[in-house]
């Protein structure tokens, strides 16, 4: 066991914070709200330094990472706040490089399990970055399937919760072309999971940082709110929330990388606490009860100038309602949690 | 970043696992909750057995007679032992993980001859005398004083939550040397020996009902300069070694046991009928807890805060493998969510066990059978010391706040 960033995670993370800085700072990225205002250059930079193609063989242009470094990135993607469909190039970088390169887009949507959640039969499936998109791709049991974007009749949701991550309602998404079987399906559906958490990870770390910041240059009563306990109190609780999320997070990631081969749901191991389709299913609970509740901190830190649009921290807050349910819920995946626990009568 | 056992540690794995398996059943049951004189024999039967197998002080270091194993090793071992339904450290808490980790840190080369190979065997007991009725959250305001008269040290004043005062042979004491100077600056720890005249235990009730915990009244009590820990007015300094044990791991055993009770309490709630029928399919069938998204739901969240508690575990672990001990942000960050995890935890039991959440025992049912109720109810209870002991949650967040966030300081 080695559970801790080495120096070469950390120059990655640092590589893809610095471009960040460069070319997708938050104040430009905010605006980027439709195809038209989105920046693919910037896009293609970040592609260009491995982003979604971490995982991929050589052969295709990957760096031949795991996982673990892929969502050791996707926690700084999420911390800045980057927009554009993240998870679906990573995934569809799988079976078209031009994604994983960046020169095209790609918008995955799954359909639940039957029966699983609310009015999760006959709903309309909800499309993300359609306009971007080239292909939207379909992730159900029974495998993976691709559908031109143009071919998706969608209406687009008035005024997006998350103003970067427009949606559309569809009726129907054909499933066009097969691309993968079940085990495909599978994968996609935990990687996909793990790397939305991660998202939701970063987003929780970056808010604390945010108010922790403005805690500590905001003066009332003649003296910084930050030496309040009842301020300091709320930044410890939202800094432990973000630590614990990142950390369940790396530790889902490293599951999925070190989980055997053919492993159905809960294969069990030697060591009883290693089951990695738990472990992201519990990452999912705790990075987006992080990221939501760490913005509603730092909206509450910065007072009055958290309820107002300019300052970005209610942008964070969205996105993290919008990425909870990406591939999996908080209420599922604590269901998914719950069915993994083994029969043990009490001694 | 690795998790999975490498093939060494399968193999120490697959050995204690064997080891427990054929060790477990010589040393049967434990005795009743609150017989403490038959609970320090067994405890004492569990460290000797241990000791003779070779698992005694797994984390120690091998010059002071410990194993020395890897962190993967004592995570492994521990887990083992969790899953298993061994003993915990009981009576030996406070000497394998704070006393004896700081008297290899800190003491003389005599102190550590004398104590380190009595605590491995499980033949000294000790008690922790730190806090008192006057100085809890605030401990540098302790006051029972220590008076140097020629080659001793005579200590007068009270000590509360000394953990297994009764069963103590040795007292990790911090006692005030010089009450001229500030508050941090005049603090000692001593070693008392148990027997000394002029020390009177009492038990401390506690909302658990029994519990470890006594009340300690010193009188004059002698204590030789030669149990002197670090030098004189240095114990502050010497006390935040401790803690840093404290705080660091000293709480992964619980964790990996309250990880096997959310198993319990899953297994639990699918037997207990819970409201209403159920209709369709199954009518006619007495719904469950389990049968409740909302518990079961919840019942999962718990799951997951638990295991999240075991990933930054093997984080911390890491990481003061690679020198320097566990960092305040990851000591402190898991005192405070495994405290709330705790609390969640007997939160998610009540609602299980709902109109039979009565007894701090098991329920007598017919038929001979009971219902493991009272466990998860102590366990509620429990997470109190958990939230309180150590450092309350409040102390947890200002060190945090101050130390890790860098906002202003506290006066």
């Amino acid at each position: 066991m080695h559970f801790d960033l080495d120096e070469d995670a950390l120059a990655l993370q640092a590589t893809v914070r610095d471009l960040c800085a460069g070319r997708l700072p938050l104040e430009a990225t905010r605006d980027w709200t439709d195809a038209a205002t989105f920046d693919r250059a910037a896009w293609r930079a970040l592609a260009e330094l491995g982003t979604f193609t971490l995982t991929q063989p050589e052969e295709r242009g990957g760096l031949e990472l795991g996982v673990a470094e892929a969502g050791l990135v996707f926690q700084v993607l999420g911390a800045e706040l980057v927009p554009g469909p993240l998870v679906a190039a990573a995934l569809v970088a799988d079976v078209d490089e031009r994604v994983g390169a960046g020169e095209a887009f790609a918008t995955v949507v799954t359909r639940p399990p039957a029966g699983s959640g609310p009015a999760r039969a006959g709903g309309p499936w909800v499309v993300p970055h359609l306009d971007l998109a080239a292909d939207v791709y379909v992730v159900d049991d029974e495998g993976v399937w691709k559908a031109a974007a143009g071919a998706v009749e969608g209406t687009p949701v008035p005024n997006p919760l998350d103003p970067t991550t427009p949606m559309w309602l569809a009726g129907e998404v054909p499933a066009d072309e097969r691309v993968g079987g079940p085990e495909l399906a599978r994968a996609w559906r935990l990687r996909g999971s793990v790397l939305a958490s991660a998202l939701l990870a970063g987003n929780a770390g970056r808010t604390v940082e945010l108010a922790t910041a403005y805690a500590k240059q905001r003066e009332q009563f003649g003296r910084v709110i930050g030496g309040f306990q009842a301020v300091k109190h709320l930044l410890a609780e939202a800094f432990t929330r973000a630590e614990v999320a990142s950390v369940a997070v790396d530790a889902a990631a490293v599951a999925l990388d070190e989980a055997a081969a053919g492993d159905e749901d809960f294969a069990s191991y030697d060591d009883p606490t290693f089951n990695p389709v738990r472990a992201i299913a519990g990452a999912r609970v705790l990075a987006a009860r992080a990221a939501s509740q760490n913005a509603k901190t730092a909206i509450q830190v910065h007072g009055g100038m958290g309820f107002t649009w300019e300052t970005p921290i209610h942008l964070f807050l969205k996105r993290a309602w919008v990425l909870q349910n990406a591939f999996t819920t908080p209420e599922e995946a604590a269901d998914t949690v719950a069915h993994s626990l083994s029969e043990r009568k009490a001694a | 970043m690795r998790l999975r056992d490498s093939e060494s540690d399968a193999r120490f794995r697959k050995e204690v696992r064997a080891w427990l398996a054929e060790n477990l059943p010589v040393l049967g049951q434990p005795p009743a909750y609150g017989d403490w004189p038959a609970k320090k024999a067994y405890d004492q039967r569990w460290q000797k057995m241990l000791f003779d197998a070779g698992y005694a002080g797994i984390d120690w270091p091998t010059a002071y007679g410990g194993r020395g194993a890897t962190a993967s090793e004592q995570l492994i071992f521990l887990a083992e032992c969790a899953a298993a339904g061994a003993p915990d450290l009981g009576v030996h808490f406070v000497g394998q993980l704070h006393a004896g980790p700081t008297l290899i840190a800190e003491a003389t080369d005599e102190q550590r001859a004398f104590h380190l190979p009595r605590i491995l065997r499980g033949e000294s007991i000790w008690c922790q005398g730190f806090s008192e009725p006057g100085a809890g959250s605030d401990l540098a305001s302790l006051r029972t004083r220590a008076v140097r008269d020629g080659d001793h040290y005579v200590v007068t004043g009270s000590k509360i939550w000394t953990s297994y005062g009764f069963a103590a042979d040795y007292c990790e004491l911090l006692v005030r040397t010089d009450p001229e100077a500030g508050k941090h600056r005049g603090i000692s720890w001593l070693i008392m020996p148990m027997d000394s005249p002029g020390i009177d235990v009492r038990p401390l009730r506690t909302i658990q009902g029994e519990s470890e915990f006594a009340e300690m009244f010193l009188d004059e009590v002698r204590i030789p300069v030669e149990n002197l820990v670090g030098k004189e007015n240095d114990g502050w300094r010497v006390a935040m070694v401790t803690f840093s044990f404290e705080r660091g791991t000293a709480l992964v055993r619980e964790l990996l046991t309250a990880m096997t009770m959310v198993d319990e309490l899953a297994t639990l709630a699918r037997s207990l009928g819970h409201g209403q029928y159920h209709s369709g399919p199954k009518a006619g069938q007495r719904r469950t807890a389990w049968d409740d998204d909302a518990i079961r739901r919840e019942i999962g969240q718990v799951a997951a805060e638990l295991d999240a508690m075991w990933a930054l575990t093997r984080r911390n672990v890491t990481r003061a493998a690679a020198g320097g001990g566990v960092p305040p942000a990851g000591g402190s960050a898991f005192k405070l969510t495994y405290s709330e995890a705790i609390h969640h935890f007997g939160e998610v039991a009540m609602k299980v066990l709902e109109r039979y959440a009565i007894s701090l025992d098991a329920l007598p049912l017919s038929g001979g059978s009971s219902l493991p109720a009272g466990r998860h109810i102590l366990e509620h209870l429990h997470a109190f010391a958990i939230s309180i002991g150590a450092g309350t949650s409040q102390i947890q967040k200002n060190i945090l706040a101050e130390r890790v966030l860098g906002l202003p300081r506290e006066r």
